[in-house]
């Protein structure tokens, strides 16, 4: 047994997991969301262990570092920040048909990893930069961020294709309430910049201890500052404004095209010190 | 009819507008795309050669090569500042009453439409229902307020109400956040200092203006090390560095990469490092005729006779970088052989290609076998008494954002009144600010145990 297996299996279990999830919405059958729950908290469960086993295969090599390093591991990390948060929406809030929307995320990134062969999977020891404690505070708050704001993403879809009035018969008819689609969408939201902004302080203090300056307007931190912004304009435009419904879902969604361009666009179009994930 | 707002209303009213924040913080997202597209604090040539004179002159004019200190960039963030005070100072007033009420008003009227609210009947005594719900509304909800009207007893209890302070906490947090930034760019300074092993220095040249500004100590590098994994990345780099004051040593420590040295305010990091250029080398001179194998060490400008009274071997140098036809051959060491017959040739012995001299085809073939390798470690320095501001306000900001979001202001009312003989009818009901989730539930728990004690 070795870590890329179960991450392997975890990408596989995941991809079940969407299946069954937007079988449930096609086919209307309750029994599959259910189904699709109790698959993701299996891949869930045999990613935190790709993850750990990773963590020591990496002291086994005699590097031994936090699994937080490069790509791979940052996507890996992602799937299961995006798994962990969408089980705990799900048990909280009741509603299953919403994974429909979550699941084909989490498989996404995980399977990305996996299969792009620019991305390499091999345990590298880290570069003198990355070596601070701060490193994993940073890497695991920035990416609960990234996880409820691409939970909110997911929630701001249903806007764009449930009906206004759908019928009891009809496709939609067992998505949640508008309120409800509503109060997942801003919780998701308020969660996503709560760990944003911890993640970019960290990210500042740590840079601080590294290279002596808090903030450098290097392309990551300030697209990291540019989704932050979008994200406040969303809060104010909801709670001080009285905006809803599909015209915010807008906002989150080109919030979340601001959270994709920061972790992906600013790697591969940009050059900067965070090239590392 | 209204008089009409004074000018200086109008700009009050201008500044207090949430729609002036959304529009500053669009035009700033936006505009910030702008310097991860187009190069920062690059030289005119570059600009041109990437752009074209005729973009480069818009980029000069906007100050787009250097746009987060540009005026409108900063402006914009001025705008930002004032809106925050006065939509701090225009709200506060009003939010301050809520929070430090002169007396809690109970209207039960006020719960009379939250849709948690829920009713059952108890066949206990009113007194004893009043009793039990005394003390898990105690329990759950805060300090109870008992209040008596022509319905019967009305019970009330509240917390968070300071909860709704969070959002002038993350505002504070902003402005000194920048309050802290503007204290570094005006008091502090970044710089860069090459030390070569064994140098002191005592001043630093300023990364931007190239200002020379003296250090309030004397630093010196005593040792530069560098180890690499067996993959051949980087490992650790490290310098062990001595402060001295007036001359004295008084301290010794090492410095990595994310652990700098902090003394007096200034901050020394590990930034980079690079070979400094060797000064002695041995070199090993073979005469083909005779087949005779000399080796000496040379100092730089030093003189060796050749075997059989041929001439000289002078080492004139170390360049970082040869030029070979085009080709950059890295570090090279120069030297010249003059031989008795007059003749005098150039030597170049890069450091990559050892054997490079035997293409020459001479008599004598000079080769470098071993040199002693020093470094020099490249040292970031800074200073910014502005850092205690900024983590203020990091903290503030992360205090406030949580408070703003997950503590909110909840009140949870409870109503008995006397139907009948021995029977009492009970309603609970809760609201909040925010958060109702919460709400909800705490009175859903409510219910349940008055329920519960209810015997039902």
């Amino acid at each position: 047994m070795n870590s890329s297996l179960l991450l392997s299996a975890a990408t596989f279990i995941y991809a079940l997991a969407s299946v069954f999830y937007i079988g449930s919405f096609s086919f209307k059958k309750q029994t599959f969301a259910r189904l699709g729950f109790w698959v993701i908290v299996i891949g869930l469960v045999a990613n935190t262990g790709g993850i750990l086993l990773r963590w020591v295969e990496s002291y086994h090599m005699g590097y031994g570092h936090a699994p937080f390093s490069n790509m791979y591991e940052s996507l890996v990390f992602f799937s299961w920040t995006i798994a962990a948060l969408y089980v705990f929406v799900e048990l909280k809030y009741k509603e299953s048909i919403i994974g429909v929307f979550v699941s084909p995320l989490i498989f996404l990134s995980i399977a990305y990893a996996s299969f792009d062969p620019s991305i390499t999977s091999k345990i590298t020891p880290l570069i003198p930069a990355l070596k601070s404690n701060w490193l994993i505070a940073h890497v695991i708050t920035c990416f609960l961020g990234y996880a409820g704001f691409a939970l909110a993403f997911g929630f701001s879809f249903m806007y764009f294709i449930k009906p206004k009035d759908p019928g009891t018969k009809s496709l939609f008819a067992k998505l949640p309430d508008w309120d409800t689609i509503d109060e997942l969408t801003y919780q998701m939201i308020v969660f996503g910049f709560l760990f944003l902004t911890i993640g970019i302080i960290t990210g500042a203090v740590w840079a601080n201890s590294a290279w002596g300056k808090y903030w450098s307007w290097d392309p990551k931190e300030t697209w990291s500052l540019i989704t932050w912004f979008i994200y406040a304009i969303f809060l104010h435009l909801r709670l001080m404004r009285g905006w809803y419904g599909k015209d915010l879902a807008i906002v989150s969604i080109i919030g979340f095209l601001g959270v994709l361009f920061t972790y992906f666009g600013v790697n591969f179009l940009l050059s900067g010190l965070h090239s590392y994930g | 009819m209204k008089q009409k707002d004074s000018f200086a209303d109008q700009i009050w009213t201008f500044f207090a507008s949430v729609k002036l924040t959304v529009y500053t913080l669009v035009l700033l997202a936006a505009t910030s795309i702008i310097g991860t597209v187009i190069l920062q604090n690059g030289s005119p040539e570059a600009y041109i050669r990437l752009y074209g004179p005729g973009l480069y002159n818009m980029i000069q004019v906007l100050d787009l090569d250097k746009m987060y200190q540009a005026w409108w960039f900063l402006l914009l963030m001025v705008v930002l500042c004032v809106n925050i005070v006065v939509c701090s100072i225009d709200r506060l007033s009003a939010t301050w009453k809520i929070i430090f009420p002169k007396s809690i008003l109970v209207n039960p009227r006020r719960f009379e439409k939250a849709k948690n609210r829920q009713q059952f009947d108890s066949h206990l005594p009113m007194d004893r229902v009043a009793r039990h719900a005394k003390q898990v509304l105690a329990g759950r909800a805060g300090k109870v307020i008992e209040k008596t009207d022509d319905a019967g007893l009305i019970l009330y209890a509240e917390k968070g109400r300071w909860s709704r302070l969070g959002v002038y906490v993350v505002h504070a947090s902003v402005l000194m956040l920048l309050a802290g930034a503007l204290i570094g760019s005006a008091l502090g300074f970044k710089a860069n200092l090459r030390l070569d092993e064994g140098q002191t220095a005592d001043t630093v040249f300023d990364s931007h203006t190239r200002l020379p500004i003296k250090l309030p100590f004397t630093v010196r590098c005593n040792d530069f090390q560098v180890k690499f994994y067996d993959t051949g990345a980087p490992d650790e780099f490290k310098s062990s560095l001595t402060i001295l004051e007036n001359n004295q040593e008084s301290f010794t420590e090492d410095i990595l990469v994310n652990h700098p040295l902090r003394y007096k305010g200034i901050n020394i990091f590990q930034a980079s490092y690079g070979a400094s250029t060797p000064d002695e080398a041995l070199f090993e001179i073979t005469d083909s005729e005779t087949g005779t194998i000399e080796t000496h060490t040379i100092k730089k400008g030093g003189v060796v006779s050749l075997s059989a009274g041929a001439g000289n071997f002078i080492f004139e140098g170390f360049v970082p970088h040869y030029d070979f036809n085009g080709h950059n051959l890295g570090g090279a060491f120069i030297g010249r052989l003059d031989t008795t017959n007059g003749r005098n040739v150039q030597i170049i012995l890069p450091t990559k290609f050892p054997t490079f001299d035997k293409m020459r085809k001479g008599r004598f073939t000079v080769e470098v076998k071993s040199w002693d390798q020093a470094y020099y470690t490249g040292l970031q320095v800074t200073k910014d008494p502005g850092v205690p501001f900024v983590y203020t306000g990091f903290l503030l900001m992360i205090i406030g954002c949580w408070v703003t979001f997950f503590v909110s202001h909840q009140s949870v009312c409870i109503g008995l009144e006397q139907v009948g003989s021995g029977s009492t009818r009970v309603w609970v009901a809760g609201r909040a600010n925010r958060n109702v989730q919460s709400t909800n539930l705490t009175v859903k728990k409510l219910v349940k145990e008055l329920k519960g004690v209810s015997g039902k």
